[in-house]
């Protein structure tokens, strides 16, 4: 982890308050799906944690949703503006998934780590399924970057407009996947869901933060097993086996 | 004189070779940075509130962003002195800083134990007494607000302390003067000012609280005046050293505190924006001490009221 004054390559819009950035970086080797970068936006006290959705020689890719201003202003920067960035932060997924089949779910904004993983997870000729849900047709995005991985790519959207109707746990079960491992990120009612149905894989969790870093235990979550013992989201994690965390 | 020279100050128990001190709760046990940056290049540095026993701290959200600061209700989480001294001090002591040792708990006789635990740990040089922290249900702020209590506190912590004992103070007062004066009576060895400012914000969406714990500390640059303010006043009440701390975020607020009559500062949540910051200060700290004629951190104390 290091502070990087990084120059924006891309910034457009892909979906319904959604965005893709490109950025450049000399970290890029450090990287790994699943990490997370906190980026210091003019006028706004806190660093932006946001997910690193792709990594490339020399550049990464970063989708964020405009929630509120800080994320607004993100929105409005142009190509070859700079950006105070600090990461690559906290442990990701690990270097290789030891099962054969993976089933990768994402929920809305908890997309995006995952493209990197699944990039990761086809390089070493694994089996990946995708299962995405958002709320709307209009919310969706990634849907075609997954499919160009040659993964096959399940669509879930709450109201109906496109894909399966319902959540990503409907669309499991309609499409009759049986994959027992999964990589999961989004909202925590997804999460919540998914632990109930699966007990082996990975999930990515977000938080508010301040440091980003460890240190001053803003974005903390207990142990289930131990009682004393807690995680810190932004170190430990954010990713953690599913299980492991109190939701 | 040369630059190491001029940022030098020594304060009851502590040697500091400038006057650059993280604050408590902002920088953990030191070990997140120690990965950026050597940790001997700080004056010193304040560590986590240690308790008697461990705590979880609040529900989260614990922190909610302001404008030119945060609000933050961790509720003082930490291990527990036992822990501390078992995995924390061991680590710490390879580095050439100052470790004051923050101390908190539910009542007066929490900081007295977690004092005698303490005391016999070479790596703390001194104590820093936590009775100002606005996110805890007992002790805490409790006792930090009425001049009785808060020298009641520092009087059974002087008497079991075998290291100086710095009170914290607690801007959520009607005199900060008078809170100072009590705890120079009971035998303070200086004072450190401010704590946090408490505060609230509420999310427009659901209309409730942002946070977990409904209120939480306010800190950043939104309360320097503040403290500078209060810093000022009680420097000049007192015969104590005075640690300032509120809103630091550059050498230039560094001289501003020193100006108003405290000695060393804390650098407290800047730390959470910029991870270098404390580092970047230091370095910029003897220009600007020259820029505005001081030759020294010594030359700068109390100059807004110095004849």
């Amino acid at each position: 982890m290091n502070c990087e004054t990084c120059i924006i390559l891309q910034n457009e819009k892909i979906a319904q308050d959604t965005y893709r950035m490109i950025l450049s970086t000399s970290h890029s080797v450090d990287m790994h799906p699943g990490q997370f970068v906190n980026i210091k936006l003019e006028g706004y006290m806190l660093r932006r944690p946001i997910s690193i959705s792709k990594i490339e020689d020399g550049r990464f890719t970063i989708v964020y949703k405009t929630v509120g201003d800080g994320t607004k202003h993100l929105s409005d920067k142009k190509e070859g503006e700079t950006l105070d960035v600090f990461g690559p932060l906290g442990h990701g997924y690990p270097d290789e998934i030891v099962y054969d089949r993976i089933l990768i779910i994402g929920g809305g904004v908890g997309v995006p780590p995952l493209y990197e993983l699944a990039r990761r997870c086809v390089k070493q000729n694994k089996h990946v399924e995708v299962v995405l849900g958002f709320n709307t047709k209009d919310a969706i995005f990634y849907e075609q970057e997954f499919k160009d991985l040659h993964i096959a790519v399940t669509i879930a959207t709450m109201d109906g407009s496109y894909g399966i109707k319902g959540t990503v746990m409907d669309a499991i079960e309609e499409k009759h996947i049986d994959i027992e491992t999964v990589c999961a990120c989004g909202p925590i009612p997804m999460l919540k869901a998914i632990e109930q149905r699966y007990h082996q894989g990975f999930m990515s969790f977000e938080s508010r933060m301040a440091c980003g870093m460890g240190a001053c235990m803003a974005c903390v979550a207990k142990d289930k097993e131990e009682a004393d013992l807690y995680h810190r989201i932004c170190k430990e994690g954010p990713v953690f086996p599913i299980g492991k965390v109190v939701l | 004189m040369r630059a190491n020279d001029m940022l030098r100050i020594d304060l009851p128990g502590l040697h500091l070779k400038n006057p650059i001190i993280p604050a408590s709760g902002c920088f953990g046990f030191g070990r997140e940075f120690s990965e950026l940056y050597d940790l001997s290049r700080l004056g010193g540095i304040a560590i986590k509130s240690a308790t008697p026993h461990s705590r979880f701290g609040n529900a989260c959200p614990r922190v909610a962003e302001t404008s030119s600061g945060m609000l933050n209700a961790i509720g003082l989480q930490n291990p527990g002195v036992e822990q501390i001294i078992e995995k924390q001090l061991p680590w710490l002591a390879q580095f050439d800083t100052e470790i004051i040792a923050n101390v908190a708990g539910a009542n007066e006789e929490d900081y007295v134990e977690v004092i005698q635990k303490l005391n016999d740990q070479p790596v703390i040089k001194a104590f820093e007494l936590n009775i100002s922290c606005p996110n805890v249900k007992h002790g805490g702020i409790g006792l930090g607000t009425k001049p009785q209590l808060a020298a009641h506190v520092t009087r059974l912590c002087k008497q079991a302390a075998k290291k100086p004992v710095y009170v914290k103070l607690s801007p959520n007062v009607t005199d900060i003067v008078e809170i100072a004066k009590a705890v120079q009576e009971a035998g303070a060895d200086g004072l450190v000012m401010i704590n946090t400012l408490m505060g609230m914000r509420l999310d427009l969406k659901t209309a409730k609280p942002v946070l977990a714990n409904i209120t939480g500390g306010l800190s950043g640059p939104a309360i320097k005046p503040v403290a500078i303010r209060m810093v000022y006043q009680v420097a000049q009440a007192v015969d104590l050293p005075i640690i300032g701390v509120g809103g630091i975020a550059s050498a230039e607020d560094v001289l501003e505190f020193l100006y108003a009559g405290a000695s060393a500062v804390e650098v407290g949540m800047m730390n959470f924006v910029d991870p270098y910051c404390c580092i970047k200060i230091i370095e910029e700290l003897p220009t600007v001490l020259k820029t505005y004629g001081n030759d020294s951190i010594k030359d700068a104390i109390g100059r807004s009221f110095r004849k």
